[in-house]
């Protein structure tokens, strides 16, 4: 007996899959495509319209007035470095895929972690969803995402989403879990109507862990979006990746320094919004 | 006289409440209801925990009504039914002539924002709000502006001491301080009713004696009713005008202080009251024996030669009294004439709780 008829291959009936979909919906997925390319070209074009260095001030100065000094510090060396690098426009890039990225997943995770939270079944149907979209290697949500959206920035931008939903919806659920019971009691026993109890004791309650959410959130998409570069999505990732096939020593580290110093931009920015309202906070308390 | 107003003006009237918690709850309320099952044999034939048994109870206006158990006796459930928080298994609970269970959900709103507040053990702070947000946080759900709300919260909190503090977060505040924010945000919201699930229990005796006495002060000159849950029974005479007494989710007996320590209903209620002081609980009234009783025993007594007090003279002040006069006994005087005598033998009755009609009474 020909072993071969019983090897599961799942590939073979998501193929079709992908193929219908593609032929039936291909309007829906150029629409998305020409969306994403619009927000991602504006945010680019904030980015690398104005001089370096004038970004470069105005995101110290940023850092400084909302989060403090040395905030203001790390994002001056992070984004020097890039300049210098010689790899500006592409770190641009990246930031910007990063961003759009980041926004798409958290719009999608966070109500659907508060679902989660709200209701035991669904939390226990998405967990293996959640599970699966974690554990497989990045790269393989690639392939049906160039399927559907050709090559480029967008089906990156997929990927990428599909790899940062994952942390940030487990986040989510975890932090409204975590909100205490009787503070949500006394919303109820005060009156507060279902939405004043979300907005003035669920989500302020549920912050510190939902900022951790969204550092993650961040990292992985990153990370992410670098091995994107494969698939023609340009920015930090090309680079790495011309660097690999022309066996480029000097350009490979240092479009990988430049990812480490966007990771701890990003790590930072995203950390001192958190530890920077916890001071602030006390300060006006003292 | 006010009291036959006072007593129609039931606020808050719970009639045979029961809360039964489990996966087959519906089935054992059931068989409660059909065929009177014990707590025991509900939680046997059904895993199902009796949380509160058959509760009957009247708050009226401008009392202070203290529910008084052990821990797991079901005060906290019956006071979370009282506003809904919890179902009810069966029965009514009628706040202000509304039967709450009828109330669709923007009614019961708005029921617990104006009618009902509430105040918590764990005293429930939003901790990144300040004192003065915390105390309007009522008001503010409720759509009150912002100068309005904190107007308000600003005399409430005047009025629990803590006007100094408005600009604080609850984390600087220590644990009486900020158990009197939960009380301004309660009072803030100006409810008639205010529920208080053991609101002192988690304070040193000092400040608690000293916020118990703040309460009941405040709740009187406000004229608001209020429920206060306790596990303390001294605590609950401080405070209540009527005491409930709970066990494992029965009320067993209601009634004021002096009726609890003077006439106990059980075994269980009387060893409750055995520790207590009855030297300013226990009445003239209770330990005195009737005039012509003390004339005919004693008959050479010159009744009209004793001193006087009221009906309503506490042990104590009969001690200070009998302490004044020559003479072993004070004579009890109600509208001008004399209805009984209380000897010093009726004295070391009362202070030791033996009941009235007990032997060896003179
Ligand atoms: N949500 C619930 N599910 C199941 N059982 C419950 C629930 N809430 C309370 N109970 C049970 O109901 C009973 C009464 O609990 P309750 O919290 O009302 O007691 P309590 O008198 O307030 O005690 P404490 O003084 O410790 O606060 C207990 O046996 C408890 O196990
Ligand atoms: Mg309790």
């Amino acid at each position: 007996m020909n072993p071969d008829v019983l090897r599961f291959s799942p590939g073979a009936y998501l193929a079709p899959a992908v193929d219908w979909l593609n032929a039936n919906f291909h309007p829906f997925f150029a629409a998305l495509t020409k969306l994403i390319e619009t927000v991602l070209g504006g945010i680019e074009a904030a980015l690398l319209y104005p001089p370096a260095y004038a970004v470069i001030i105005a995101a110290v100065l940023l850092a400084g007035f909302l989060i403090g000094f040395r905030a203001a510090t790390v994002t001056a060396i992070a984004l020097a470095f890039c300049f210098l690098s010689g790899l500006w426009t592409a770190s641009m890039q990246t930031l910007a895929l990063v961003t759009v990225a980041v926004m798409i997943s958290v719009l999608v995770a966070f109500p659907l972690g508060i679902l989660a939270s709200r209701y035991e079944k669904f939390a226990a149907a998405s967990r293996p969803v959640l599970d699966i979209m974690q554990t497989v290697p990045p790269w393989v949500y690639l392939i049906p995402a160039v399927m559907l959206f050709s090559l480029g920035r967008v089906p990156a931008i997929i990927a990428t989403i599909v790899y940062g939903i994952p942390p940030m919806l487990r986040l989510t659920t975890l932090a409204f879990n975590q909100v205490p019971k009787d503070l949500l009691e006394l919303g109820q026993a005060s009156g507060a109507s279902p939405r004043s109890i979300l907005l003035k004791i669920e989500i302020p309650s549920a912050t510190p862990t939902l900022l951790v959410g969204l550092n993650q959130c961040i990292l992985l998409s990153l990370a992410m979006v670098v091995l994107a570069g494969l698939v023609g999505a340009g920015g930090l990732g090309a680079e790495v990746t011309r660097g690999l096939t022309r066996m480029e020593m000097g350009l490979g580290l240092r479009a990988g320094l430049a990812i480490v110093a966007i990771a701890i931009l990003l790590d930072r920015l995203s950390k001192g919004a958190l530890q920077g309202r916890r001071i602030g906070r006390s300060a006006t308390a003292a | 006289m006010n009291t036959v107003k006072e007593a129609n003006d039931v606020l808050l009237d719970c009639q045979n409440v029961w809360k039964i918690f489990g996966a087959r709850s519906s089935a054992a309320v059931k068989a409660v209801s059909e065929r009177g099952l014990s707590k025991k044999q509900v939680l046997q034939d059904f895993d199902c925990v009796v949380g509160v048994s058959d509760a009957s109870l009247q708050v009226r206006r401008g009392e202070i009504f203290c529910i008084m158990g052990l821990s797991g006796s079901g005060k906290s459930t019956l006071v979370r039914l009282l506003n809904r928080l919890i179902e009810p298994s069966l029965g009514k609970i009628v706040v202000k002539g509304r039967e709450i269970a009828k109330l669709n959900p923007a009614e019961l709103r708005d029921m617990r924002a104006r009618n009902i507040g509430m105040v918590f053990q764990s005293v429930a702070l939003l901790p990144y709000r300040t004192v003065l947000e915390n105390a309007a946080f009522g008001l503010e759900v409720r759509g009150v502006p912002k100068d309005e709300r904190n107007e308000t919260a600003r005399a409430a909190l005047a009025k629990v001491g803590l006007s100094d503090w408005i600009s604080r977060y609850p984390s600087e505040l220590s644990g009486g301080m900020q158990q009197r924010v939960g009380l301004a945000r309660a009072l803030a919201a100006d409810p008639e009713i205010i529920l208080m699930d053991e609101p002192f229990s988690a304070l040193d005796p000092l400040i608690r004696r000293q916020l118990q006495d703040e309460f009941r002060q405040l709740t009187k000159s406000l004229g608001k009713s209020a429920v206060f849950i306790t596990h303390d029974l001294e605590e609950a005479i401080r405070i209540g005008d009527r005491i409930a007494i709970m066990k494992d989710g029965i009320i067993v007996q209601v009634g004021t202080a002096e009726e609890i320590v003077t006439k106990p209903a059980g075994d269980y209620v009387a060893e409750f009251v055995a520790g207590i002081s009855r030297i300013h609980l226990v009445k003239a009234h209770s330990v005195m024996r009737p005039v012509g009783d003390f004339k005919t025993s004693q008959p050479h007594c010159d009744v009209d030669a004793l001193l006087k007090a009221s009906p309503e003279a506490d042990i104590g002040e009969l001690i200070d009294i009998t302490m004044r006069s020559e003479r072993d006994a004070v004579a009890v005087v109600e509208n001008g004439s004399i209805v009984g005598v209380v000897t010093t033998r009726g004295l070391l009755r009362g202070v030791a709780g033996m009941p009235a009609g007990a032997p060896g009474a003179a």
